[in-house]
């Protein structure tokens, strides 16, 4: 087994105008989504959403700055932490996880076990 | 009793060409690593040209590579036992556990191997020149001068791509029913468009580079066998063998090229021909047939037709609105202009060019400006000819092609000065 970063990346504005039955509908959406990485033969080990970029502040050689690391037009909103067999695995489960405004990328997580 | 150093030099080359992909499949299930796998059935090969003087050549070479490799990755394996806890992605335990040299019958690993090798997850490029690496046994030197880049960025690149697999997991194993169709489309691509690159050398002083031909119709051969129910693995096949069979008559005797209207039909590989028809036939039987089959069978109509003139080219058109129904890519809008050409005219397939060309997909693309070019000329409109004649010789990097075009030019030139 392998674990991979599954990181949420969308454009703020989408959930910044959505009513709260859409915000809701959101929310279900990705409660379902965590039933069904295990049926997927994953297993979820964490994930949060995070609040947008707005609120983010950013430290770049001692200077604080307000603001996103990068300015890009989809932002990292949000991350699943899972464990899948393999690339294919992690690409099935990834497939299903809700990114109305954008899209998500999957990283692995480098295995600094050395074992 | 020694054999000749020539029969054996000969036989490890022929083994290199034709087994190399079965021998690297089949050591990966024990060495666990596509890395290992490789570093081992090179060293099989080295010890090879020893034991096969000394012994005799055996029977069945890739058995004999396959066991030679496959004790090598036992011996570092044991050697290294760290390594074990940290790669056993491809090993499989039963295989690697039982005596390694029960080789007899390996199983084929070779598809495993080449959709591993063109992963979704791996960009285009890399797909390629993994698969000329790991399927095909090339080295990183002769992949570079495929993609006409220097040897150090290749090296990178196939290391990149190496990691890539080993880091993320991209497992080593042929994909289940569902995923098939876009997982050997990958495949497919890899193929053709190592075909396509050796076909016209996008630069260069050659127009064919026939190694990289070859090679792509071996790869389609292997597929076919390995896959005997997949259509468009026939139509692939059928697609290359169609359209190299024009490969002797499409430069003259002065190394001048030679469109399709201008070549000596009666000097078309007329076996091949016979053939990729066989095949196209097979692969479009039952109808819902894939892109590489509709594109072979255009290509089937151009190999059957007596001459440019007498081609059928409404059917030719047919084809390509068919094409373009299951792949609508630009360039085969591009290709359709030619049978519109044929069928309704200059005019008619020139608005389609300038609607394709207003939309910006083809930017850069050099048969864009080319076509352009030929059908103002053909229009009297020279003028305007000449600017596309230069924009298509401003993207050419193929020498015979700029030549073409360069030639085309000074007519066009002339014809412009006549009339105006």
């Amino acid at each position: 087994m392998a674990q991979y970063l599954i990181l949420i990346y969308e454009n703020e504005e989408g959930y910044a105008t959505a009513s709260p039955d859409d915000f809701a509908a959101g929310m279900k959406a990705h409660t379902r989504f965590a039933e069904q990485i295990s049926a997927l033969g994953g297993t979820m080990l964490g994930g949060n959403a995070l609040q947008p970029t707005t609120t983010a502040t950013s430290i770049r050689d001692d200077i604080v700055t307000d603001g996103p690391f990068v300015e890009t037009k989809e932002a990292l909103g949000g991350y699943y932490l899972i464990e899948a067999a393999d690339l294919d695995q992690a690409l099935a489960i990834s497939k299903l996880c809700p990114a109305p405004f954008g899209g998500v990328e999957v990283r692995p997580i480098m295995d600094l076990s050395g074992g | 009793m020694t054999t000749p150093f020539d029969e054996v030099h000969r036989a490890i080359a022929d083994a290199h060409r034709r087994e190399w992909a079965f021998v690297l499949a089949a050591t990966a299930r024990v060495a666990g690593d596509i890395d290992l796998a490789e570093e081992c059935v090179q060293d099989a090969y080295v010890s090879a040209l020893d034991a096969w003087t000394r012994d005799g050549i055996p029977s069945n070479p890739a058995a004999w590579l396959t066991t030679a490799a496959r004790h090598r990755a036992v011996d570092i394996h044991r050697r290294n036992q760290t390594l074990r806890g940290k790669l056993p992605l491809l090993v499989e335990p039963d295989v690697a556990a039982t005596d390694v040299e029960d080789v007899e019958p390996i199983p084929d690993d070779r598809l495993r191997l080449v959709f591993t090798c063109c992963h979704p997850a791996l960009g285009r490029e890399a797909q390629v020149a993994l698969t000329l690496r790991l399927v095909c046994g090339l080295t990183t030197a002769e992949i570079a001068q495929v993609f006409l880049v220097p040897e150090p960025t290749m090296a990178a690149r196939v290391t990149r791509a190496k990691k890539k697999i080993a880091l993320a997991r991209i497992p080593y194993r042929v994909p289940d029913s569902a995923e098939l169709p876009d997982r050997l489309d990958a495949v497919l691509t890899v193929v053709h468009l190592l075909f396509t690159t050796g076909h016209t050398a996008p630069a260069g002083e050659y127009l064919v580079r026939a190694d990289q031909v070859d090679r792509s119709v071996g790869l389609a051969r292997m597929l076919l066998v390995l896959m005997p129910d997949e259509r468009e693995v026939r139509g692939l096949l059928a697609l290359i063998l169609l359209t190299d069979a024009r490969r002797r008559t499409r430069v003259d005797a002065a190394g001048r090229l030679l469109l399709l209207e201008e070549q000596d039909r009666t000097q078309w590989d007329h076996a091949q021909i016979a053939e990729g028809l066989a095949l196209v036939v097979n692969a479009l039987r039952g109808g819902g047939a894939g892109r590489f089959a509709v594109q072979a069978a255009i290509a089937a109509v151009h190999a059957e037709a007596p001459s440019y003139a007498q081609t059928d080219w409404p059917q030719v058109l047919e084809l390509y609105d068919e094409l373009l129904r299951r792949w609508p890519s630009p360039v085969v809008a591009l290709n359709r202009c030619v049978a519109v050409l044929m069928v309704d005219g200059p005019q008619a397939a020139l608005d389609e060019v300038d609607v394709l060309d207003a939309s910006g997909r083809l930017a850069g693309y050099r048969y864009l400006p080319a076509t352009r070019a030929d059908l103002l000329r053909r229009l009297g409109r020279f003028a305007e000819a000449v600017e596309a004649y230069r924009a298509a010789i401003a993207l050419a990097d193929n020498e015979l092609e700029r030549a073409f075009l360069n030639g085309r030019l000074s007519d066009v030139l002339e014809l412009s000065r006549s009339t105006s």
